[in-house]
C-alpha cells in the first residue's frame, strides 16, 4: 500500500464544509418541519449494530457493510440504512400497543462503494416510517409526504414511479410457476435491461400468449390508463387484487391534488429487497440518480419476531442538494474589527445585535493581517477602533 | 419547445452504423457529422445534442445522466455493469467476444494468462469455466500479447476474423454474441419520458421493417 498523504481521507468520506454545512442544515430543518407537521415523530439509533441482526436484516449488499469487531468479538456493522434499525426498535419496543405509530429520521448511513470510490460512502438520509397500518392509506400518505417534504426544500421539477413489487412477482409465478424462474426474470428487471428480458421471455418454453402476456408487461408504464392493460393481461384474476390496490392509490393521490407528480412503472424493482408492495423511487432533474425511494415492507419486522404492515421512504440529502442547484442562500455574517481601547463597547454591541439574531463575527484587530481581505468575506462590517467614532463599512 | 435530448455516440467502429440507423429512422442528421473533429455536436432541427465519446465511456455519460441516452456495445456495457436501462437491441455492428491464442497450444495450468480490453468479463467467463486465470489488462492490440509470449490467450472481440488470421491467430471459443444497445438514464427515461418513448417508436419500427425484408 502506498503511504496515504495528510489530507486523505477513506475512500468515499466527506468533509461537509461551511457553505455545504448550511445549506444542508436549511435543507433538512425545512423537511423536519415538514415531517413534524404531518406528525412525526423523530428518534435516533445507534451508528453501530450487530451485524447478525440489523446487519443481516437489512437489503444492503454484504460486501457493502463496513464492519467490524466488538471486545466480546461480535462482528458489528456501520449502520447501511434506518429502516432496519427502526424495525428492530418498533418490533421490540414501541409496537405494544396495536396501533400504527409514526417515526422519522435524519441521519447518516454507510455504504462501501465498489466502484469509484470517490462516490460518498457515508451520507444522510432523511425519512419517514409508518408502521402497524397495512392500508393503501398509509402507502398514499407515504408518498403524498415525500412530495410536500421535497417541496418545501425548495424541489420542483421531480417526478414519482410508482411500482407494485407484489404485483409482478404474483404475476410472473402465475405464468414461470416456480420461485426460481421468477427470480431469473425479475433479475433483469431488477439490472433495467429489457434487452435481457426480452431474450430471455422468448427462449422460455411457454406458449405464445404466455410469452406475449411477459413481453407486454414491460410496457406497464405511464399513468392511469395502465392499470386497464395490467388487468387485462391477468388470468383468473389473480394480482387484481395488487392493481387495484395502485388504482385506489391514484384515486388517493387525486384527493390530494398531487396526482400530476406521480406515474406508474410496474417494471420498477428494487435493490432493497423487502419491498413487498407498493414502491416507489423520485427522480429530479439536473440528477441522474434517483434522489429518494420508498415502499411497503410487510414483512422485515418479522425478522424482529413481530407481525406487521410498514411502509416508508428516505430521502438522500446529497442528491436532493445536487437537485436544488446553487440557488440556497446562506445567512449574512456581519464582522465587529476591534482595537483593545474599545474593547467593552465592541462587546456590549456585539450583544445588542445577536440578541437581535444577526450572527456577528467579533474581531480583534490586532489578529488579522489583511484586512481588506479579512472584510470581504462579511455582509457588512464596523470599525471600532481607536477612540474616534464608529465606523460602518459594507 | 422541445426538451433537447442529448446522447452519447461512440466514436469509431460504431459510429457510422449508429447514425445511420438514426437517419434511417427518420432523424434529419447533418452529413458532415461523420467526420468532424467537434465532440459536441447539437441538431438544433431535431432538438439533439450529440455527445462524441470513447465507446467504453458511453454508459458512464448516461449512468451519471450527463447524457440522457447513449448507443454502446453489449460488449461494454458487460463490461462496465452501469446502472443504466438497456432499451433496445439495435442489430447494428455485430460481432462476439471470443478466446484466442496461438493454434494447437494449451493454456498453462498453473496461472494461465489472460490478456484483454475486458479484464471482467474475461474473469467471468473463465471463473464460470472453473479456472483460475491471471488477468492482464490492455488498452489495444491485444493480438500482439500471445504473439510475444505475454500471455496464453486473449480475449476480445471479433467481428470478421481478420485480424486474428492476419496475426497467426486461432479462436478457440466464442464467449457472447455483441450487438449495439439503446441506453438510457433512468431520471431521463422518467423526466423526458415523451422524448424517449417517441425515439424508441420509430428505432422499433425501423428495426421491424429491415427484419421483414
Amino acid at each position: 500500500m502506498s503511504r496515504l498523504f495528510m489530507f486523505e481521507k477513506p475512500l468515499g468520506m466527506r468533509d461537509t464544509l461551511p457553505e455545504l454545512f448550511d445549506r444542508k442544515r436549511m435543507v433538512r430543518a425545512s423537511i423536519e418541519k415538514e415531517m413534524e407537521r404531518w406528525g412525526y415523530r423523530f428518534i435516533e439509533t445507534p451508528t453501530l449494530e450487530y451485524y447478525e441482526t440489523v446487519g443481516s436484516a437489512s437489503a444492503i449488499l454484504d460486501q457493502q457493510l463496513f464492519k467490524l469487531l466488538d471486545q466480546q468479538g461480535h462482528t458489528l456493522v456501520l449502520r447501511p440504512d434506518m429502516t432496519t434499525p427502526i424495525a428492530r426498535i418498533a418490533a421490540s419496543r414501541l409496537l405494544k400497543k396495536d396501533m400504527p405509530i409514526r417515526l422519522a429520521y435524519a441521519a447518516n448511513v454507510f455504504r462501501a462503494q465498489q466502484r469509484e470510490g470517490g462516490r460518498p460512502a457515508e451520507f444522510e438520509q432523511i425519512g419517514v416510517e409508518c408502521i402497524g397500518d397495512c392500508t393503501i392509506s398509509a402507502d398514499a400518505e407515504g408518498i403524498a409526504l415525500i412530495i410536500s417534504s421535497l417541496q418545501e426544500a425548495g424541489l420542483e421539477d421531480f417526478k414519482l414511479s410508482v411500482g407494485h413489487i407484489g404485483f409482478a412477482h404474483t404475476f410472473f409465478l402465475k405464468i414461470l410457476g416456480t420461485e426460481e424462474r421468477v427470480e431469473a426474470l425479475k433479475r433483469f428487471l431488477y439490472e433495467k435491461n429489457y434487452v435481457g428480458y426480452r431474450e430471455h421471455v422468448n427462449g422460455l418454453a411457454l406458449s405464445s400468449i404466455d410469452k406475449q402476456r411477459l413481453l407486454a408487461f414491460l410496457k406497464l408504464r405511464g399513468g392511469i390508463e395502465i392499470i386497464e392493460l395490467a388487468i387485462s393481461l391477468l388470468e383468473n384474476d389473480e394480482g387484481k387484487e395488487d392493481v387495484l390496490q395502485l388504482q385506489q392509490l391514484f384515486e388517493m393521490m387525486v384527493d390530494y391534488g398531487l396526482e400530476e407528480k406521480v406515474k406508474f412503472d410496474l417494471t420498477l424493482v428494487s435493490h432493497m429487497s423487502y419491498y413487498t408492495g407498493i414502491l416507489f423511487e423520485v427522480y429530479a432533474g439536473k440528477v441522474g440518480f434517483p434522489i429518494a425511494s420508498g415502499g411497503r415492507y410487510d414483512q422485515l419486522l418479522q425478522k424482529f419476531g413481530k407481525q406487521a404492515g410498514a411502509t416508508g421512504f428516505a430521502i438522500r440529502i446529497d442528491r436532493l442538494l445536487e437537485a436544488l442547484g446553487d440557488d440556497i442562500e446562506s445567512s449574512a455574517v456581519s464582522c465587529i474589527f476591534f482595537s483593545p481601547e474599545r474593547r467593552k463597547e465592541a462587546f456590549q454591541y456585539a450583544q445588542e445585535q445577536r440578541k437581535l439574531g444577526k450572527k456577528v463575527v467579533l474581531q480583534d484587530i490586532n489578529g488579522v493581517m489583511d484586512i481588506d481581505n479579512c472584510s470581504n468575506q462579511y455582509e457588512d462590517i464596523t470599525f471600532l477602533v481607536g477612540n474616534a467614532g464608529r465606523e460602518t463599512g459594507i | 419547445m422541445k426538451d433537447v435530448l442529448t446522447i452519447a455516440m461512440p466514436k469509431g467502429r460504431i459510429f457510422e452504423d449508429a447514425a445511420d440507423l438514426l437517419r434511417q429512422a427518420g432523424f434529419q442528421l447533418p452529413s458532415e457529422f461523420d467526420d468532424s473533429r467537434k465532440l459536441i455536436i447539437d441538431v438544433p432541427e431535431e432538438s439533439f445534442r450529440f455527445i462524441l465519446a470513447k465507446p467504453m465511456d458511453v454508459p458512464t455519460y448516461v449512468e451519471h445522466g450527463v447524457a440522457d441516452l447513449g448507443i454502446a456495445g453489449k460488449d461494454v456495457m458487460l463490461e462496465e455493469e452501469r446502472d443504466v436501462y438497456e432499451l433496445l437491441d439495435l442489430k447494428i455492428s455485430a460481432c462476439y467476444l471470443a478466446v484466442a491464442g496461438l493454434p494447437n497450444t494449451k493454456m498453462n495450468n498453473i496461472a494461465p494468462k489472460i490478456a484483454t480490453k475486458y479484464p471482467n468479463i474475461a474473469a467471468a467467463y473463465f471463473r464460470e469455466q472453473g479456472e483460475q486465470v491471471e488477468i492482464i489488462k490492455l488498452n489495444g492490440s491485444i493480438e500482439l500479447a500471445p504473439m510475444i509470449g505475454l500471455a496464453d490467450r486473449i480475449v476480445d472481440i471479433v467481428s470478421t476474423g481478420r485480424t486474428l488470421k492476419e496475426n497467426g491467430l486461432v479462436e478457440y471459443e466464442r464467449i457472447v454474441d455483441i450487438t449495439s444497445r439503446l441506453i438510457v438514464n433512468p431520471a431521463s427515461f422518467r423526466l423526458k419520458e415523451e422524448r424517449v418513448n417517441e425515439l424508441v417508436e420509430r428505432l422499433v419500427k425501423k428495426l421491424q421493417s429491415s427484419k421483414g425484408l
